[in-house]
Order: C-alpha cells, then sequence, then structure tokens
C-alpha cells in the first residue's frame, strides 16, 4: 500500500489529461525516465518511491547517450490512477529528470527482459527442462554434467512461464535485468527536448 | 568573463555575482578556506550564528521577508547535519535558501575521514536539489545554478557540498548566464483553456471562494497585487493558509481570516458550503482539509499552483492550472475583463448574508480576565500597539503561534514567518534575526512559547553581537501547550511530559546576554510593558506570564470536516474519537 491512499474528493468528473479518474483500482505502468547520468540520480529516483511509499515491481537503468550524458530509468511500478499521475508529477520535479514517458498509456510499446536461470539435474528432468528451454527459445549459455544456465529474453511474463516450468525441473539460481521497454514505431523520445 | 581563481574564492565572487549582501553561517575546518575570503573582503557580511539550525532558519527569515535566496555557510560533518531542520523546514514552506557545506577534501571522502557526513546523501530528501562538486571548474557554473534552482518555479532550499580540496585548487570561474539553467525551466504561463473554463466558472458561481496559500507569497508583489484586484472586483470572499496570510489585506472587506484546524468559523464554512472553490498557491495540506472524503463537497474546484505534484495530490479538482500565480491570474482578469466584468451579483449578495451569519458568531471571543493575562488578550494588545509600525512578526510553534494567527492583522505580503508545513519549534527566534538583518529599522517581533524558544535561545549571543533588536515576545504558560491541549482532548488528560519543567528566570537569561529583560504578570501593567519593549533600542525578551490552561479555539478536531469545529472548551473534551485520534 502506498502513503498517498486519498479518498474519494470532488464529484466532478472530467476529461482533461490533468484530471486522473479517482479510482481505487491498481494499475501496472512501465515509465521511461529521461535523467541526466550524474552522480545521486539514481538514488533520487528511488529514493523519491521509498520516501514516499511507492510500489517499484522492476527497475533498471544504464547511459543510453554518452555524449549528452543521459541515461534511461526503466521502472515498472503499481498503483491506483491517481498515485500513477503523482509519481509522475513528483519524477518530473527532479532536476536532472528531462522527461517522464508512461509508455503504458502513450501507445503500443514493446517490452523485454532477460534472464539467466540455473537448472540442475540429471536424467528424465535434464531432458525435458532442454526440450521446454527450445520451446521458449531460451539459450544454453552454460552446461556442466549436471546443470544448465539458459538465457531467455521477452516480456515479463514469458521469462514467469518459463521459471514456473522449470521450477519442477531443477531450477536452483536466477537473476533478471528487469524490464526495458519502448514505444513501437519511428516515434523516438529524443534525448533533450 | 573567465577568470582563475581558487574554489573558495569562487564561492564569494559567485555570491557576489548573485547579489548576496548578507550570509548566515559557523566556521569549521572544511570550510575554512572560504571563510578566509569572506575575511578578505566588505560587501559580504556574515552574521556568526551560535548554532547551524539557527543559521539556516535565519536565512529563511531574510528570505521570507525580502523574497531573495538566504544564503547560509556552515561547516562538513556535524556542521551540515546541524543544518537539516531547517533544510526540511524550508523544503515544506518552499523558501529559497541556498546552503554551502564543507566537505573532507575528494581524496577523504569515503574513508569515514573526520568530520565526514555523507551531507548529498542526507540532505537529498530535504532539498529541492544538491551537489557534491568535485572539480573546482564545476563549481561557478554549480553555485550559479543553485541559486537558479532555489528561486525558480516552486522555491526551495538547495544545498552545495563543497570538498576543502575544490576550495584550494585553482580554476576558471565563469559568471552566471541570464535566464539560469537551461535544464530547469518551469512553466509559469498557464493554460489559456483551462483559464477560460474557470473565469466561466467564476461568472456564474453562487458560492464562490479564494483559498489563497504560501504561493501566493512566493510569486512575488505582483501577485499580491492582482489578487488584491480580482477579489475586490469580482467580490469574491477570501481565505487564506497559515503560509499565506499578508497576500490579501487582513484588513479587507473581503477577508474571512485564516482557514484550517485552528482557523476561523467563518472560513471553514464557507469552504465547506461553497460551489466554487479557487486555490492559489496553496496545497491542501491536512491541516486545511480536516478530513479529505468531506472536504468542500460541493463544489467544482480550481487551483493555480506552479508545481505539477501539488495538484490532485490530496484533492481532486476539477480544473487544473500549472503556472506561476502572478502570471494566471493576470490571464485570468484579463479574461474575466474582456468577457464583460460578469458576476452572478444575486446570489453573491446572498451568499455574503450567510457568510456574516457564521461571521456573528463571533469565534475568536474568549473569556477575558482583570487578573491573569490571556494569551489572547496579550496578542490583541501587541497587534492594537505595534499594527502602525514598520512590523515583520515571526513565530515559534505552538498554541501561541495559532493565537498570533488568529490575533494579529497582515495588511502586506513578507510581513508574517513562521513554520507551517514541518511546524518546527526553535525557527522564530533565528528567523526574527534574519528578518531583521534585512530590515534593520524595522519592528521585528518573534511571538513564542517558552518552551519553543528555548530550543534556539543561544542565538541570544547572535542578537547582541550584531546589534539586532528582536524583541522575543514569549507567552509563557509553563506548558508545552499544544501538546497539553491534545492531551485533554485526547488522552484522557494524561498529562504526558508536556510541564515545562525547570524553566530559567528569562529577565535574568536575558541580562545574562547583555540583553534587555521584561516580565509581565498584571494585564493591567501589559501595555506599558508591552511599549517598554517596543521602545527598548535593542534585544528584549518579554516573558509574559499567561493563563496556563487555556486552549486554542476554534479547532476542527482530528478527522473531522470542516463544518464540524469546536468552538469553545466546553465542547472539546471527548470530542476526537475513533480513527481521528490516530491522526497527528
Ligand atoms: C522541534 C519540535 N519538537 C516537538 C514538536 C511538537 N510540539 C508542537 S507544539 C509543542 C509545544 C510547544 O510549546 P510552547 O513553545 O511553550 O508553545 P505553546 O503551545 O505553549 O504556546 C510541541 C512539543 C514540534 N512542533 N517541534
Ligand atoms: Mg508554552
Amino acid at each position: 500500500m502506498n502513503a498517498l491512499q486519498i479518498k474519494k474528493g470532488s464529484t466532478k468528473h472530467s476529461a482533461y489529461n490533468l484530471r486522473p479518474t479517482f479510482s481505487d483500482v491498481e494499475e501496472a505502468h512501465t515509465l521511461a525516465v529521461l535523467v541526466d547520468n550524474e552522480a545521486g540520480v539514481l538514488a533520487r529516483v528511488i529514493g523519491l518511491f521509498s520516501g514516499r511509499g511507492y510500489n517499484i515491481d522492476s527497475l533498471t537503468v544504464a547511459e543510453v547517450d554518452h555524449t549528452g550524458h543521459l541515461s534511461r530509468i526503466t521502472i515498472v511500478t503499481r498503483g491506483t490512477p491517481q498515485v500513477i499521475e503523482q509519481i509522475k508529477a513528483q519524477l518530473g520535479r527532479i532536476v536532472p529528470v528531462h522527461r517522464v514517458h508512461d509508455l503504458t498509456v502513450e501507445g503500443p510499446a514493446v517490452e523485454r527482459e532477460l534472464a539467466l536461470l540455473k537448472v540442475a539435474g540429471a536424467g528424465d528432468k535434464r531432458v525435458e527442462a532442454l526440450r521446454l528451454a527450445d520451446i521458449f527459445r531460451a539459450s544454453v549459455v552454460d552446461s556442466t554434467l549436471d546443470s544448465f544456465v539458459f538465457e531467455i529474453t521477452g516480456a515479463p511474463e514469458k521469462i514467469d512461464a518459463f521459471a514456473d516450468l522449470m521450477r519442477p525441473l531443477g531450477l536452483i539460481e536466477m537473476a533478471r535485468t528487469g524490464v526495458a521497454a519502448l514505444s513501437r514505431g519511428s516515434d523516438a523520445y529524443r534525448q533533450g527536448g | 568573463m573567465a577568470r582563475q581563481m581558487t574554489g573558495a574564492r569562487m564561492v564569494v565572487q559567485a555570491l557576489k555575482d548573485q547579489g548576496v549582501d548578507t550570509v548566515f553561517g559557523y566556521p569549521g575546518g572544511a570550510v575554512l578556506p572560504i571563510y578566509d575570503e569572506i575575511f578578505q573582503q566588505n560587501d559580504i557580511q556574515h552574521i556568526l550564528v551560535r548554532h547551524e539550525q539557527g543559521a539556516v532558519h535565519a536565512a529563511e527569515g531574510y528570505a521570507r521577508s525580502t523574497g531573495k535566496p538566504g544564503v547560509v555557510l556552515v561547516t562538513s560533518g556535524p556542521g551540515a547535519t546541524n543544518a537539516v531542520t531547517g533544510l526540511a523546514d524550508a523544503l515544506l514552506d518552499s523558501i529559497p535558501i541556498v546552503v554551502l557545506t564543507g566537505q573532507v577534501p575528494t581524496f577523504l571522502i569515503g574513508t569515514d575521514g573526520f568530520q565526514e557526513a555523507d551531507t548529498v546523501g542526507i540532505t537529498r530528501p530535504c532539498t529541492k536539489h544538491n551537489w557534491l562538486v568535485k572539480e573546482t571548474d564545476r563549481l561557478p557554473g554549480i553555485l550559479h545554478e543553485a541559486f537558479h534552482v532555489a528561486t525558480a518555479g516552486r522555491p526551495g532550499p538547495v544545498l552545495v557540498d563543497i570538498p576543502k580540496d575544490v576550495q584550494f585548487a585553482t580554476g576558471t570561474y565563469t559568471a552566471p548566464v541570464k535566464g539560469g539553467s537551461k535544464r530547469y525551466q518551469p512553466q509559469v504561463k498557464g493554460d489559456m483553456t483551462e483559464i477560460n473554463e474557470l473565469v466561466e466558472a467564476l461568472e456564474s458561481a453562487k458560492k464562490p471562494i479564494f483559498y489563497t496559500g504560501g504561493g501566493v507569497i512566493n510569486s512575488g508583489g505582483a501577485a499580491s497585487q492582482l489578487l488584491r484586484e480580482l477579489v475586490e472586483a469580482t467580490g469574491a470572499p477570501i481565505t487564506s493558509t497559515l503560509m499565506g496570510l499578508g497576500a490579501y489585506p487582513g484588513t479587507g472587506k473581503n477577508w474571512l481570516g485564516m482557514l484550517g484546524m485552528h482557523g476561523l468559523y467563518e472560513a471553514n464554512m464557507a469552504m465547506h458550503d461553497c460551489d466554487l472553490l479557487i486555490a492559489v498557491g496553496a496545497r491542501f495540506d491536512d491541516r486545511i482539509t480536516g478530513r479529505t472524503d468531506a472536504f468542500s463537497p460541493h463544489s467544482v474546484k480550481a487551483h493555480i499552483d506552479i508545481d505539477p505534484s501539488s495538484i490532485n495530490k490530496v484533492i481532486r479538482v476539477d480544473i487544473p492550472i500549472v503556472g506561476d500565480v502572478a502570471h494566471v491570474l493576470e490571464d485570468m482578469l484579463k479574461v474575466w475583463k474582456s468577457r464583460g466584468r460578469k458576476m452572478n451579483r444575486e446570489a453573491l449578495t446572498k451568499w455574503w448574508a450567510q457568510i456574516d451569519k457564521w461571521r456573528a458568531v463571533d469565534c475568536l471571543q474568549f473569556r477575558n480576565s482583570d487578573k491573569i493575562i490571556k494569551p489572547q488578550h496579550a496578542l490583541q494588545r501587541l497587534e492594537a500597539l505595534t499594527k502602525d509600525r514598520d512590523r515583520y512578526i515571526t513565530t515559534e510553534v505552538g498554541q501561541h503561534q495559532m493565537w498570533a494567527a488568529q490575533y494579529l492583522t497582515f495588511d502586506e505580503p513578507k510581513r508574517w514567518m513562521t513554520s507551517g508545513g514541518l511546524g518546527t519549534m526553535g525557527y522564530g527566534f533565528p528567523a526574527s534575526i534574519g528578518v531583521q538583518m534585512a530590515h534593520r529599522d524595522a519592528l521585528v517581533i518573534n511571538v513564542a512559547g517558552e518552551a519553543s524558544w528555548m530550543m534556539n535561545m543561544q542565538e541570544l549571543g547572535t542578537a547582541m553581537q550584531f546589534r539586532l533588536p528582536v524583541k522575543q515576545f514569549i507567552l509563557n504558560n509553563e506548558r508545552l501547550g499544544m501538546v497539553r491541549q491534545w492531551q485533554q482532548l485526547l488522552h484522557g488528560e494524561r498529562y504526558s511530559s508536556s510541564w515545562s519543567e525547570s524553566l530559567p528566570d528569562f529577565v535574568k537569561l536575558a541580562e545574562a546576554f547583555g540583553a534587555k529583560g521584561i516580565q509581565c504578570s498584571d494585564p493591567a501593567d501589559l501595555d506599558d510593558a508591552i511599549m517598554e519593549m517596543v521602545n527598548h533600542d535593542g534585544p528584549v525578551v518579554f516573558d509574559c506570564l499567561v493563563e496556563k490552561h487555556e486552549n486554542c479555539f476554534p479547532m476542527i478536531p482530528s478527522g473531522e470536516p470542516h463544518n464540524k469545529m469546536l468552538l469553545g472548551d466546553a465542547a472539546a473534551t471527548d470530542a476526537i474519537q475513533g480513527a481521528g485520534a490516530a491522526l497527528v
């Protein structure tokens, strides 16, 4: 639960973008945040989420423009519509934040995550793991006589599904990168502007 | 023009280029090079406080009474941590201050060096932005950006952490660029579609009200002027938060008084019953709204604010307008005039008739006494005897603060400095010092409680050293009065640690610093004693012994809506029940 549980205020309804419908249903949103790549910027973003009690389902960050010193932070967060609006507004207040894009509402987007899964076992289970990996287009990046490390890329749900299948087959360790996301089509969130 | 100089000299140069005349601070190992530069010039005066918290509050007082950013200089480690309360205070009240901290040399950072603290880490959540400067060449740009960020958009505190080796090293100084840093340019013009919609709503409103806050004052003198014009021309009533007092004159005819938990009955009732609520630079704080699901239930709500995150944060609004108050009010007035200055005058007359009925309740009445000084009476006398002077008021936090807001009148902005958002006891005394520094000839009074005042009373040394004739008007109830009131109303009259025990003799205390002390306990002596304080050319500690058990009313109990106000003592006991008791 977040700290800003807000009860219904006005009874009036409206259609402008600053006017969220005050629903109590939580939604997952994927936000792309373009920031100056400077010391402390990630701490500011994370501090905002922890300090105000917002959820982080996944967070990834890396420099995307070396000459422009820009990084892109991709955050998957959950909240009621007004909390999501607050999160975006609060992110927008951070000085090194250039832009905040809500990929969930701004049109179709692709989301991908990479995961590494270590599956240990022998005999039939080992064969079955390999067969399922093939179906999921996971590749083997390390193998010993009694283990594999699979690499899989895809939407988070696909990785969840693959992990679920691997669990009874000897999944002993997993690392996930978190979500990277881009809007579909030729429009781009240009640096800076 | 680029010039070579040390980092320490750059600091002083940048302050001069930013128009700074006063710095509040306290030296230490990690800022000695900067202090050395301050010593060698005369343009900037350094005010040596007695505790770094005092420096930040003084800078806040300076900033709030001038509209210019306040500047603080403190050392690393404990110097920086002592400044934290002031930063948090300035953040919640949107006060522009620039705090410069020394830091251990860059090569010691991370080694737990002597007086090392992760200053940018500690202050990140209580500044608008902060910087750790690792290269001397970057220092001037960062300092100029710091002033820009502190003052642009919604103002706030910023901090620049400067390691000692960066202060010693030589680099290239660059002057400020016009318009400030490119990367931080908040939107100041409001959306015209929304403004039009608001004007339309205003024209047809039957029961409109302006609800204004500190944002009007922060926006500058033009905002207050435009607000006055708009209110007078439309004839709508206006109320304000604690932070916004003075933007519209307290003697103005449309003034309903402050709203909120200890606001006036007529203001809160009007907020509850209005059909158009126009929030201007106010942020629907929980001290204002009371129970949010019952807050102003029948109104269309418009919100003018420069900070998009303030809009729809607590209360959902129908007409959101992101922009600077002055810009938006100007456009609003233009549109309203060009559309023929329409208002629903007939309905407005009825609305005022209703408001006058609420006013007739006279919610600020209290039972006076000729034996003991009632705190409300003390403030009424202070008001009567000082209102015509060039007067600035600061306060501490507690009952006295609320009474000051209720019983003193502010006709101009920037005359009232109080810790609203954070509610910081210990704010008022150093703030009064900052105000007096900016207005050497004005009458500066800190309305204090004895407990709050003791939290930063060491600043009497500062007031004496710099000949700042600040008046400390202490309403001494020998209680943490506000805490005692809540314990009475909420905790079965179990007065856990709310006595002010072992109080000093305030007169002797003043005298120990070389200041003047006055004590007054008899209502008959009060006027003379106040005049003695006012006329004394120097700092005065006024120990006003008041009724110990007076409660502050009116009051909206926690968890209740505006129309459930308590007006007097009789109604109050056991008034806060159930879930409300969990609220602060
Ligand atoms: C630094 C700080 N600590 C604690 C509090 C909680 N608090 C609010 S009012 C109050 C009592 C203030 O007493 P006093 O200054 O004597 O004022 P009074 O209410 O008696 O007028 C306290 C302890 C606070 N606001 N600030
Ligand atoms: Mg007291």
